[in-house]
């Protein structure tokens, strides 16, 4: 491991638990570069994560890190955020625990705007319950629930989002890991509620029940099927079919919640109200 | 003392949970608890704490083991369904050992039940509400003032022992006003929860001395620790090796039962003489209060013994009755969940009746009386 990364992680929790080949620890690396490109303090930054393959990412990591209940990750970083705004809080994701057990606390902390940074490990499948189908599965595409392929329509996240009240929304994947870097430290700046989604291979399940190839393959995949929104902007703006679109999809100014909180409340002392 | 006040039970709880230090409240509005949640929503943000209505019950128990972690007080109010609700992150809390406060005004279940009427129907959700097997506290007041008192408590004895403590009222206790004197806040016992007293490098989270509570250090402060919902062991960290599965989830037990004298509270009226003892808790004590006066009137020897702490509950205190070959009548709004442990307890030394209710109404001190007639 690279040196100057090494500080964030528990090194004595490696090897990590998860398959060759997935991109969740791609993810994780990105995340300490961030972090350190962002020059937080340790002390004062806080991981919170959900239940799942990627949420074990939490305890790889050394800050003070919480692994809380499937999809409630958001609602518990909500308490530390609110309680204690000085602390950084990142809060990391799988799609599953993010999107269906997790979707009603996704849109309220988007609502709110409070001053969160999600991100969102999608790896289009349920990983850690061995490859049932997620709300953010493909339709057509096969899962142990979804055998002849799924019949359902997936969440488009970024709109989802941005249209529950999200200021900063931006998409990577696990191939374009200096863009996600820089992503993810454009989402910490950001004073309110960010969400990263990255897109990460699962060779074990997804891949291999859609047949796509070996980890390799996915990553390349993933590298070719990206279109980078600033490359979009030139043409027609439409994205074409298969693609996906990755970089900084939108950036909003709006009141955050804490800092709403704390103006009412002051404006209340000094009115000499109770 | 305060000057005497008119005040409602909700409003006595909520008033408890400022006394005790509360800085973080989340919730999500439910009859008959939301007045705890208005109030809150009035009085906490003016005194520089955080009040947060959550997108549903289950946010704000997550929000509150997260602020708690922070080292804040946290407390959650609801009834019925929003107390389901609220189970999975509940046993977190136990797991992880994050001290909050969580008040529970039952109304009548199960479902949606009838959202106004009183009930008792939640005694053994309160103890087994979530998955696996942990110990709980259970606090029960009968009156305002005692609302007051317990939910002081209630952040004690969650300080001290981190662990997740449950207020358990009923419909009438939370609704009911009466004229009570509060201690001032500098008259009242207030516990922290214990920090610990080692550098960083050198903490374990989890590792407890003889009293079984680790000390708790508080997100922010350099400790860099992980908490998690897996069986972990001392370090914090999931574990599967049956022997630490076995030991964390013992001293989990033990911390309770080793403190059991400390915890445990009940009260007892007129069971010196008593030939009959009335077993009730929240309202139907009030009633069986009663009971105990008419039936006094009519020359029959009757007392009361009530739990204030349910779970765990004063099984030495019960015991000892028991031994003087009392007749008890249980009397519950429910088909008799607390009377199937006091049978237990009782183990044939004395008949246990059953006075059950469940209908949406408060038990009448006149239904109690016909039943100590019956029996006596
Ligand atoms: C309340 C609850 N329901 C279900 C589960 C079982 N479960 C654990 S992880 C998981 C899904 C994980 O999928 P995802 O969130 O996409 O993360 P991944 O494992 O793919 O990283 C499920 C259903 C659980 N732990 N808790």
């Amino acid at each position: 491991m690279l040196p100057e990364v090494e500080q964030y992680f528990r090194i004595e929790k490696l090897p990590h638990m998860w398959c060759p080949g997935c991109g969740n620890g791609i993810v994780l690396h990105s995340l300490v570069n961030a972090i350190s490109g962002l020059g937080l303090n340790q002390d004062k930054t806080v991981i919170v994560s959900g239940i799942g393959c990627a949420s074990r990412a939490a305890g790889y990591l050394d800050f003070d890190t919480l692994h809380t209940t499937h999809g409630r990750a958001l609602a518990f970083a909500t308490g530390i955020k609110f309680s204690r705004p000085e602390l950084n809080v990142f809060v990391l994701m799988g799609d599953g625990d993010c999107t269906a057990i997790g979707g009603n606390h996704l849109i309220h902390a988007a609502r709110r705007n409070i001053n969160l940074t999600a991100i969102v490990f999608n790896n289009h499948i349920y990983g850690m319950t061995g490859g049932q189908y997620s709300p953010m599965t493909p339709s057509k595409k096969r899962a142990t629930t979804a055998v002849f392929g799924s019949v359902e329509r997936a969440f488009n996240l970024p709109e989802l989002v941005k249209g529950a009240g999200a200021t900063y929304v931006a998409r990577a994947t696990t191939y374009h890991t200096a863009l996600l870097t820089n992503l993810i430290m454009e989402a910490h700046k950001n004073k309110g509620f960010s969400l990263v989604e990255v897109i990460t291979a699962c060779p074990t399940a997804y891949g291999r029940y859609n047949k796509l190839g070996s980890p390799a393959e996915m990553l390349k995949a993933q590298r070719e099927n990206a279109v980078n929104i600033k490359d979009l902007r030139g043409s027609n703006g439409e994205v074409p079919e298969g693609k996906v679109v990755i970089g900084e999809l939108y950036r909003a100014e709006a009141p955050e919640y804490i800092e709403e909180y704390l103006a009412a409340v002051k404006a209340l002392q000094e009115k000499g109200g109770k | 003392m305060m000057p005497a006040r008119l005040m409602q039970g909700n409003e006595a709880c909520a008033e408890g949970a400022l006394a005790a230090g509360l800085s973080f409240y989340a919730g999500y509005p439910i009859t008959p608890s939301t007045e705890i949640t208005e109030i809150l929503s009035r009085k906490l943000p003016a005194r520089g704490g955080r009040f947060i209505q959550m997108e549903d019950e289950i946010a704000s128990m997550a929000a509150v083991i997260g602020a708690s972690l922070t080292g804040a007080k946290a407390l959650t109010a609801t009834s019925g369904p929003g107390f389901s609700l609220k189970q999975e992150n509940i046993g977190f809390a136990a797991l992880a050992e994050v001290p909050c406060v969580i008040i529970n005004v039952q109304r009548l279940g199960p479902s949606t039940g009838v959202a106004t009427a009183p009930a008792q129907g939640d005694v053994m959700q309160a103890k087994w509400g979530t998955h696996g097997d942990h110990p709980v506290i259970v606090l029960s007041p009968a009156s305002v003032k005692e609302c007051f008192m317990l939910t002081v408590r209630s952040f004690n004895l969650a300080e001290r022992f981190r662990v997740p403590v449950i207020m358990l009222l009923d419909e009438v206790v939370g609704h009911m006003r009466e004229r009570v004197e509060l201690p001032a806040v500098g008259e009242l016992n207030i516990i922290n929860r214990r920090k610990p007293e080692v550098e960083p490098h050198r903490y374990v989270p989890y590792r407890a001395g003889d009293d079984k509570v680790p000390p708790m250090a508080c997100f922010g402060e350099g400790y860099r620790y992980h908490v998690t919902g897996l069986i972990h062991d001392e370090n914090g960290f999931a574990t599967e090796k049956p022997d630490a599965v076995q030991s964390h989830l013992k001293r989990l037990q033990d911390k309770i039962l080793l403190h059991h004298s400390e915890i445990v509270d009940s009260e007892q009226v007129n069971t010196g003489e008593a030939e009959v003892v009335l077993i009730a808790y929240g309202s139907t004590a009030r009633s069986a209060a009663r009971a105990v006066r008419l039936a006094g009137e009519e020359g029959l020897k009757v007392g009361l013994f009530r739990p204030i702490s349910i779970w765990p509950f004063p099984e030495q205190q019960l015991k000892e009755l028991a031994r003087k070959k009392v007749k008890f009548i249980v009397a519950e709004m429910n088909f008799g969940q607390l009377a199937l442990d006091i049978e237990r307890l009782v183990g044939g030394l004395c008949p246990v009746h059953r006075l059950n209710q469940v209908n949406g109404e408060l038990i009448k001190p006149g239904t109690i009386l016909e039943k100590i007639r019956e029996v006596y």
